[in-house]
């Protein structure tokens, strides 16, 4: 089949690319421009934007033997990933923009392009597995390297963009994946892997969000506040810094009278207020999802021993129960056990033992009554 | 893989055989041309003879010819070491004016200057066929020619292949002593080029856009205009250049321009009847192309259009894969395709500009290479409206 293979720059595209064209495809080489101005996005070798990586690409289509070109994106990826991103922020929702390219550019815009050009599928280098099913479905389940395992930023693909996806690296651990890359002369072997937010150039978020929410900032300041006593604990630059779970760069100045670590609970954009307390006042043993994305078929209740439930990347399975709601609109999931930390924005993914079932954005969590 | 059609002569062109040979016999021998030895004697008259051949079909004095590394650098050469020299012999001269349609060697710098020099850079608009506005030109050099550094405007568009009245920009700098740049690397062997009588100041020109090798240029100065130098060292190049002079390069560039300047008339009456029939059947298998640039002042070679609905990087990829190689003859940075500045400046809209194609012919091209392009090109450009984002 002739495909399109999405070359970040980064080892592991590469490397599906090569495997695809081993398989003998047809395979042509892009490299997506995400950024206007790819100096503003990560410099250095770990991103996905810069001119490095662009290059990096290039030259392992090269060695490869494919043709290569870079598609603009950048219009598309700004309106579609980063104006979310901020306005999620801005909602007091932490987002998850990987989720979100993969599910509004690399699997939507990008497929739907390659396609009308007369492509058959898109390649990438994530870790996950496609299979066909019983039902002649194709099911995605988790890559056999549970370190490397990606199917959780993919989970928002539906049937038709599964079926035509590619993702060449799902059976193969990583190590393996950069000892291949070294043999078959990839110069990208040895290349860091890319981690954080490839548009926030140095991993600072809260001091992207300043500069980038400008006027759409919800506030620029509130109040730090104890969550079981409402006393106020200090201050803030914009509630928009905050993510639920996060314990570090409270600048409170005093510690907790019992001595304990103090995290946050709660952000209220509106008022602005940043509600903290004990790590047990994250616990959540229920959530609502919304805008639910499923792989194949639209289950009604999913319950059982492999059912479980991942609420973010790289994050822990938790087994749970999973209601959609009559009208499609809406999951409900009841967690088994209670889970830490969990934003809304984050994704929910669902999986059936390793199969992914389907997606769906949090919209809001249960807290588990202690 | 099908046959290569190449239609991307003004990117770069095959070089000639004469200058292969020219280089490949100057390349097995030693000598540099500053040494005074024998060697290095014979080395420095393959270059002086290359530089009088030069000059001869361009119509300059040996002694104006600079030879660079090639055309950005004799842009930046004339652009910067103009301004530098005209401004230290008098502070008042910090305006440079050149059209809105100049290639990036010449616009960056001009940009950079603006940015660390305190030039004040005026880029004069262009008409829909991107003609200079000459009336435009006169105003802003009559308004206060004291303050006038130099002009450059080139003599033929890269992109849209449309001719620039280079000698009537001349004309109206000449009363003012302003001196006139032009980068000539496009017209060069394509249109008629006399550096004396078109009146200007200063020419760029290169290789490899005229069957010689790349890495090789000049820039064309005359003997009265004072330069600024960029690069410092030895003072090779009239001290306006440094840097040890290359001779088998030198020798291929003088063969490939003595051709391409003697060959010119011949050459043009050739590609512009192959360009004709490119265009004509791109028309009519593409009936809402439209063809953009001057429709008689342009290139012999150059066919560019724009192709409403389509991306035209969708358009050049599914031709590269038919083996068709042409341009979106936009700028590059990391690949990343940016709209024209030419085709905005002309006043296209910035989807125009980013539905656009440029093919174009040169001395190896023929009309099969045209019929291949024209039997390729409606499937393309359907499936290319198909698949925009």
């Amino acid at each position: 089949m002739k495909v399109l293979a999405a070359m970040s720059g980064g080892v592991d595209s590469a490397v599906a690319a090569a495997r695809a064209h081993e398989a003998g495809h047809d395979v042509t080489g892009i490299h997506l421009a995400l950024s206007r101005n790819p100096a503003s996005y990560r410099s250095g070798a770990r991103g996905c934007c810069t001119i490095e990586d662009s290059n990096d690409a290039r030259r392992a289509a090269d060695v490869i033997g494919i043709p290569f070109y870079v598609w603009d994106l950048s219009e598309r990826f700004h309106a579609d990933v980063v104006e979310d991103f901020m306005d999620e922020y801005a909602a007091g929702r932490t987002p998850n923009p990987c989720l979100r390219c993969n599910e509004k550019i690399k699997f939507a815009a990008v497929l739907d392009r390659a396609l009308a050009l007369g492509f058959d599928a898109v390649a990438t280098g994530h870790y996950a597995q496609l299979r066909t099913g019983a039902d002649g479905l194709i099911e995605m389940h988790r890559a056999v390297d549970d370190g490397k395992d990606q199917s959780y930023v993919l989970g928002v693909l539906d049937q038709q963009q599964l079926a035509h996806s590619y993702f060449p690296l799902g059976d193969t651990p990583k190590a393996q994946v950069r000892e291949e890359a070294a043999r078959r002369g990839l110069l990208v072997a040895d290349k860091p892997d890319s981690h954080d937010i490839c548009f926030v150039a140095d991993g600072d978020n809260a001091g992207w969000l300043r500069e980038k929410l400008g006027d759409r900032a919800p506030n620029t300041s509130g109040d730090i506040v104890d969550d079981a006593t409402g006393e106020v604990l200090g201050r803030h630059e914009g509630s928009w810094a905050y993510t639920i779970g996060q314990r570090k760069g409270l600048r409170i100045g005093r510690p907790a009278p019992d001595g304990r670590p103090r995290f946050v609970l709660d952000i209220e954009p509106v008022s602005g207020t940043v509600r903290v307390g004990p790590r047990e006042g994250l616990a959540v043993d229920g959530l609502s999802g919304i805008r639910p994305r499923w792989c194949g078929t639209v289950p009604t209740r999913l319950s059982g021993d492999g059912v479980t439930v991942q609420l973010r990347a790289h994050g822990d399975e938790h087994r749970a129960s999973v209601t959609v709601s009559p009208d499609g609109t809406g999951v409900e999931v009841e967690l088994h056990d209670p889970a830490y930390g969990i934003a809304p924005g984050q994704a929910v993914v669902i999986y059936e033992h390793t199969r992914v079932v389907g997606s769906a954005t949090i919209s809001s969590t249960r807290r588990a009554t202690t | 893989m099908p046959e290569t059609v190449y239609l991307d002569h003004a990117a770069t062109t095959p070089m000639v055989p004469a200058a292969i040979e020219a280089m490949n016999r100057h390349l097995v021998e030693v000598g540099n041309p500053s040494s005074l030895h024998a060697s290095g004697r014979r080395a420095r008259r393959v270059v002086e003879e290359s530089r009088e051949t030069i000059a001869r079909v361009v119509g300059c004095r040996p002694g104006e010819v600079v030879f660079t590394s090639g055309g950005t650098e004799a842009d930046n050469l004339a652009v910067k070491g103009v301004f530098w020299s005209r401004r230290d012999a008098d502070p008042r001269r910090v305006r440079v004016l050149a059209s809105a349609v100049e290639h990036h060697a010449v616009l960056d710098p001009l940009h950079w200057l603006a940015t660390h020099e305190g030039a004040e850079v005026e880029l004069l608009p262009v008409d829909s066929d991107g003609v200079v506005d000459l009336e435009a030109l006169r105003a802003s050099v009559e308004r206060d020619p004291d303050s006038v550094a130099l002009v450059s405007m080139m003599w033929a568009n890269n992109e849209v292949g449309t001719l620039q009245p280079v000698s009537q920009v001349a004309e109206i700098c000449a009363p003012h002593a302003i001196p006139v740049h032009t980068d000539a690397v496009q017209a060069l062997g394509a249109v008629p080029v006399d550096f004396a009588a078109s009146g200007v100041d200063a020419l760029t020109l290169t290789g490899h856009k005229v069957g010689g090798p790349y890495g090789v240029g000049a820039l064309i100065v005359r003997r009265e205009l004072s330069v600024t130098a960029l690069l410092h060292g030895g003072g090779q190049e009239r001290d306006i250049r440094s840097g040890t002079i290359d001779t088998p390069a030198i020798a291929g560039l003088a063969a490939a321009v003595e051709l391409a300047v003697k060959g010119q008339p011949e050459h043009a009456s050739r590609v512009s009847a192959l360009r004709d029939r490119l265009v004509a059947g791109v028309r009519e298998a593409v009936p809402d192309a439209v063809l953009t640039g001057h429709p008689d002042g342009r290139l012999p070679g150059n066919a560019h259009f724009s192709f409403p609905g389509c991306e035209g990087d969708s358009l050049l990829m599914l031709l590269d894969a038919r083996g068709i190689e042409c341009s979106t003859g936009s700028a590059c940075s990391a690949g990343v395709p940016q709209a024209s500045h030419v085709l905005l400046a002309m006043g296209r809209s910035d989807a125009a500009a980013r539905s656009s194609l440029r093919f174009s012919l040169g001395h190896t091209s023929t009309e099969a290479d045209v019929d291949a392009l024209v039997a390729a090109i409606a499937p393309c450009v359907e499936r290319a409206r198909a698949a925009r984002l």
